[in-house]
Parts: structure tokens; C-alpha cells; sequence
């Protein structure tokens, strides 16, 4: 399988591998997929004042999912919470011109994205309830 | 290191390169002997002939067995369709329309016996232990009174795990039941031997053992007991009326020719090829950390290596291997999205069959090779672990299967 030359280079070159502490409540973690369907994303963000200020990664999967992954974080650093949301899987595929039998990567990466989101408004929205514990 | 060809070709069981000493025997057939071995009026047609029966002969030999009942083929695809559509054509007036196989057997046999389903056959497909091997026992067990044939390959393409074949024949010929088997890596690196096997029917193919591609065999037991098949591909009555079609003469001379070397070599090539798999086994097995070899290692081909790198997932290892040919068992490099289903029988869990490589070593491989690629391997591994989550969560101490994954 022919890849194209921005899949070989983010694979080559990952951009945000790591990870955040999933503990934060400014950060969201999101992780997709199963490792018996050969692929699995582990997204992360942290959100200050409504804006996505960091982006992290980790991808089990092929070069393509592990591209998707990587352009995301690059993506959404910069981006306010509500504009990551409104990022779409034909994004990805089209930008690393991903075949038709890759696409469900680009599918991947967007769940990933909306599944960190979730869980750090999650955080917000229990964040009073656990107002009187102490911050660590 | 730095005088190592590149890419490095580690796929013999895909295919191999024809050897020099085979190109050099078939050029003249291409040139002055271009002759028609069907042709029985002047001296082109004898000299084809004489050249096709000399690679019957080596073939035969090979297999101790009589040149006569070796088919020659286009490939070990055909002979397999041949061996099994044909014996179960034969047989079917008898009443015998059952077959005996195994889930690890190759597309060709499988869907063949599939495509036999459809028109009425009965198959029982045999499950494998985890070491990737059935017993004698479980196929006497499904041997039934109208039991047309047994198919079992001696040696995997995908793991190189060998079948008691032996024992296996010698409980088919002690039920009465015609043993087939698809013996396509085994022939070349391993004895095969049609008598001491029990073997009935044997595909082949040329170019798993560097002869040509296009060209393999079917050997046909005639004696004890006489095998009879109905003919797949009508026409001028070739091969004794069991395969039409006008032969391959350049692609035979070549089939013969490598036979005849893989046999004058085996002994000596299959304990350097050995040598060279277990240096590479022993040094990815131990440089490593969870790496786990598929299968028997007992049982198995010198020269195949399956092994699983958990955690990384294949095709993204292969990508980083970009300067050594390998093949995978993930399901992305595969049309079909599915992981190996070899590895699967075996009870492989869907995530190490993800992450499996097959390394063959053969003819023309150095151990300067296997070093380059043994460093390769651990440092695209560490890598590929570095940026997976699921590494990270062994690392922290959780256990993956309590995890509820979404799948897709």
C-alpha cells in the first residue's frame, strides 16, 4: 500500500506524542477504538479559558491512524473548544489523502477529539460539586 | 553494515528469487529449444519432451516417487484444485462426498472445499491446538464411511508449523481414505517423502523453492492405492489426459532443475538456514520484552519466524521497516480488515495476531542481514511502544482485558 508523503511524515515525525495528567481538571482525556479492531487513540487536551492550549497523544494502529491522531493535536492547539468540536473525519482524510480503506482512521480521530471535549466538560460540570475537596 | 543491499528480502514463504543456476537451465528453452513438447513429428517437439520428462524425473525423485505420477501444473493453486475437485468429482458415484481439512489451511484449499459445499460436499475443517498443529487422532475421529479425502498441508505458509504428517497419513491409509496434502513449503526444506508419508496427493510449486513462478505439480499416487481424479481442464489430453493445456517447457525445465538443487542441498541449507532463523529468534526474543513467537517451535520449518511485538500494532512496524520485506498478520495489510485467521485459530487474541510479523529466511540471506534487521526491529518497536497507550497502561500496571473498549 502506497502511502501518501503526509501520512509517511507524520508517522516519521509525530507531533505531540505523550500524555497529560488525566487528573487535571483542565484536561480532557479521550480514548477510542479496541485493540482487537487493530487500533486504539488515546486524545488528550487541556483547556484554558475556553481555549485548547495543549495537545497530546498516543496511537496503537497503522501509519494512517497514527497520522490522523498526530494532525489532529496539531489541529486543535489554538482552537476554542466549540472549533474542535466542528472538526469532521473528511478533514482529516482529505488533508492526508487517505485511501478509502483508511478512512475509518480519520473516523477514529474524530471520535477521539469529541470524546477528550466530552470528558473535559464533564470535568467542568462536576468541578462545584467536588468544590469543597481539597485541589491537588 | 553499510555494504547490505537494500531492501532486505525476508519473504522466501511469499516467494523466492529464481536462482541463477535455474535462470541459466531454462534460457535455452526460451531461445534455439523452443519446441512444443506435444509435438511428436519433428526434433523440436523431442527436445521439449525430453527436457520435460528429465524435470518429471527430478521432481520425482525428490518425492521417491515414479516420474508418472507427477501432473506438472500452473501452480500449487491449480494442484490443489485438481487434487481436491477432482479426487471429490471421482468419488462422488461412490457416495463419498465428505472432506476432512483444517481451519489453518491455505485460501486455496479452504475455499475450494468452500466452493465443494456449495454443490453438495460435506467438510469438516479440523480446529488446531495453540501451537498451530492438529493430531492423528482428530482426524481419524472425522474420518466418516463416506469420507472422500483428507487435506492437510505439512507445513504452514503463515507460521511454519509442520503437522505430524507421517502419523496423520498413516491414519488415513489405515481408514481407507485418500491423504492429500499441499505440501508447498515443506518440498524444497524439508524430506518429503510420498512413501515414508503415506501420501496420496502432494501439490507443489515452483518458485517457493527459486524455480519460476507459474509452474508447480500435482504427484498422483498410482499404486497402492491407484489414485483416479476427474480432469479440471479439458483439452488436447496432456499429461496423460489429467491436466490439458500445452506445458510450461522453460517454467518445467526450471521446476526440475531447482528440485534437483534444493534436494543436493537441503541438508546442508536447511542447518544454515536454521542457524540463521534461531540467531534472529534468540536475539529478538531476548533484546525484546514481549515478544512471542507463534506456534510450535519445535515443529516448524527452518526457515519461518512468526512472531508477535504486543502492544505495536503491525502494519505500523512494517511501515517503519520500510528497508526489509517482511509480510504481517495485521488486518490493515490485507483487503479484508481482518487479522490473520491462522493466528486466530491458534487462540492468538485478535490484538497479537494485530501485531505479528512473518520473517522467512532462505537461500540468499546473510546473519549481517539478520543483525541489521534485529537492530532495526527493537528500535522501530521501542519507538511504535513509545507513542502506544496500550504500552502505557501495561506500564501503569492495568490489565487490558478490563477494559471496555468501543469497538468499531
Amino acid at each position: 500500500m502506497a502511502y501518501s508523503n503526509k501520512v509517511i511524515d507524520h508517522y516519521e515525525h509525530p507531533r505531540n506524542v505523550g500524555s497529560l495528567d488525566k487528573g487535571d481538571q483542565s484536561v480532557g482525556t479521550g480514548i477510542v477504538g479496541a485493540p482487537a479492531c487493530g487500533d486504539v487513540m488515546k486524545l488528550q487536551i487541556k483547556v484554558e479559558n475556553g481555549v485548547i492550549t495543549d495537545a497530546k497523544f498516543k496511537t496503537y494502529g497503522c501509519g494512517s491512524a497514527i497520522a490522523s491522531s498526530s494532525l489532529v493535536t496539531e489541529w486543535v492547539k489554538g482552537m476554542s473548544v466549540d472549533q474542535a468540536m466542528q472538526i469532521k473525519n473528511s478533514q482529516i482524510a482529505e488533508e492526508l489523502s487517505l485511501p478509502p480503506v483508511k478512512i475509518h482512521c480519520s473516523v477514529l480521530a474524530e471520535d477521539a477529539i469529541k470524546a477528550a471535549i466530552r470528558d473535559f466538560q464533564q470535568k467542568q460540570g462536576a468541578a462545584p460539586a467536588a468544590e469543597g475537596e481539597p485541589q491537588h | 553494515m553499510t555494504d547490505i543491499k537494500r531492501p532486505i528480502y525476508l519473504d522466501y514463504a511469499a516467494t523466492c528469487p529464481v536462482d541463477p543456476r535455474v535462470l541459466e537451465a531454462m534460457l535455452p528453452y526460451f531461445g534455439d529449444r523452443f519446441g512444443n513438447a506435444a509435438s511428436r513429428t519433428h526434433v523440436f517437439g523431442w527436445q521439449a519432451e525430453e527436457a520435460v520428462e528429465a524435470a518429471r524425473r527430478e521432481i520425482a525423485t525428490s518425492l521417491n516417487a515414479d516420474p508418472k505420477e507427477i501432473t506438472f501444473t500452473s501452480g500449487a493453486t491449480e494442484s490443489n484444485n485438481l487434487a481436491i475437485k477432482g479426487v471429490v468429482e471421482y468419488l462422488a458415484e461412490a457416495g463419498k462426498k465428505h472432506i476432512v481439512t483444517a481451519v489453518t489451511e491455505h485460501k486455496a484449499v479452504l475455499d475450494t472445499c468452500k466452493h465443494l459445499e456449495r454443490h453438495g460436499c460435506e467438510v469438516t475443517y479440523l480446529p488446531v491446538a495453540q501451537d498451530g498443529r492438529v493430531t492423528p487422532e482428530q482426524v481419524a475421529a472425522a474420518i466418516r464411511p463416506d469420507t472422500a479425502l483428507v487435506s492437510l498441508m505439512i507445513a504452514n505458509n503463515e507460521t511454519g508449523v509442520l503437522h505430524p504428517i507421517t502419523e496423520i497419513g498413516a491414519a488415513c491409509r489405515a481408514a481407507g481414505v485418500l491423504f492429500h496434502t499441499d505440501a508447498v513449503q515443506a518440498f524444497g526444506k524439508i524430506p518429503v517423502d510420498v512413501e515414508a508419508m503415506n501420501i496420496d496427493l502432494a501439490s507443489l510449486s515452483a518458485h517457493k523453492l527459486y524455480g519460476p513462478k507459474g509452474v508447480g505439480a500435482l504427484y498422483i499416487r498410482r499404486r497402492k492405492p491407484r489414485v483416479r481424479l476427474a480432469p479440471q481442464i479439458h483439452g488436447g489430453g496432456h499429461e496423460r489426459g489429467t491436466r490439458s493445456g500445452t506445458l510450461n517447457v522453460p517454467g518445467i525445465v526450471g521446476f526440475g532443475y531447482a528440485a534437483k538443487l534444493a534436494r543436493e542441498e537441503l541438508a546442508s541449507e536447511s542447518a544454515r538456514v536454521f542457524e540463521l532463523r534461531e540467531h534472529l529468534r534468540r536475539r529478538l526474543v531476548t533484546e525484546i520484552p514481549h515478544a512471542i513467537v507463534n506456534g510450535s517451535l519445535e515443529h516448524r520449518l527452518p526457515g519461518t519466524l512468526n512472531i508477535s511485538f504486543a502492544y505495536v500494532e503491525g502494519e505500523s512496524l512494517l511501515m517503519g521497516l520500510k528497508d526489509i520485506a517482511v509480510s504481517s498478520g495485521s488486518a490493515c495489510t490485507s483487503a479484508s480488515l481482518e487479522p490473520s485467521y491462522v493466528l486466530r485459530a491458534m487462540g492468538l487474541d485478535d490484538e497479537l495476531a494485530h501485531s505479528s510479523l512473518r520473517i522467512t529466511i532462505g537461500r540468499f540471506t546473510t546473519r549481517e542481514e539478520l543483525d541489521f534487521v534485529a537492530d532495526l526491529i527493537q528500535r522501530e518497536v521501542a519507538r511504535l511502544r513509545d507513542m502506544s497507550p496500550l504500552w502505557e497502561m501495561v506500564q501503569e500496571g492495568i490489565d487490558l482485558r478490563t477494559i471496555e473498549w468501543t469497538p468499531h
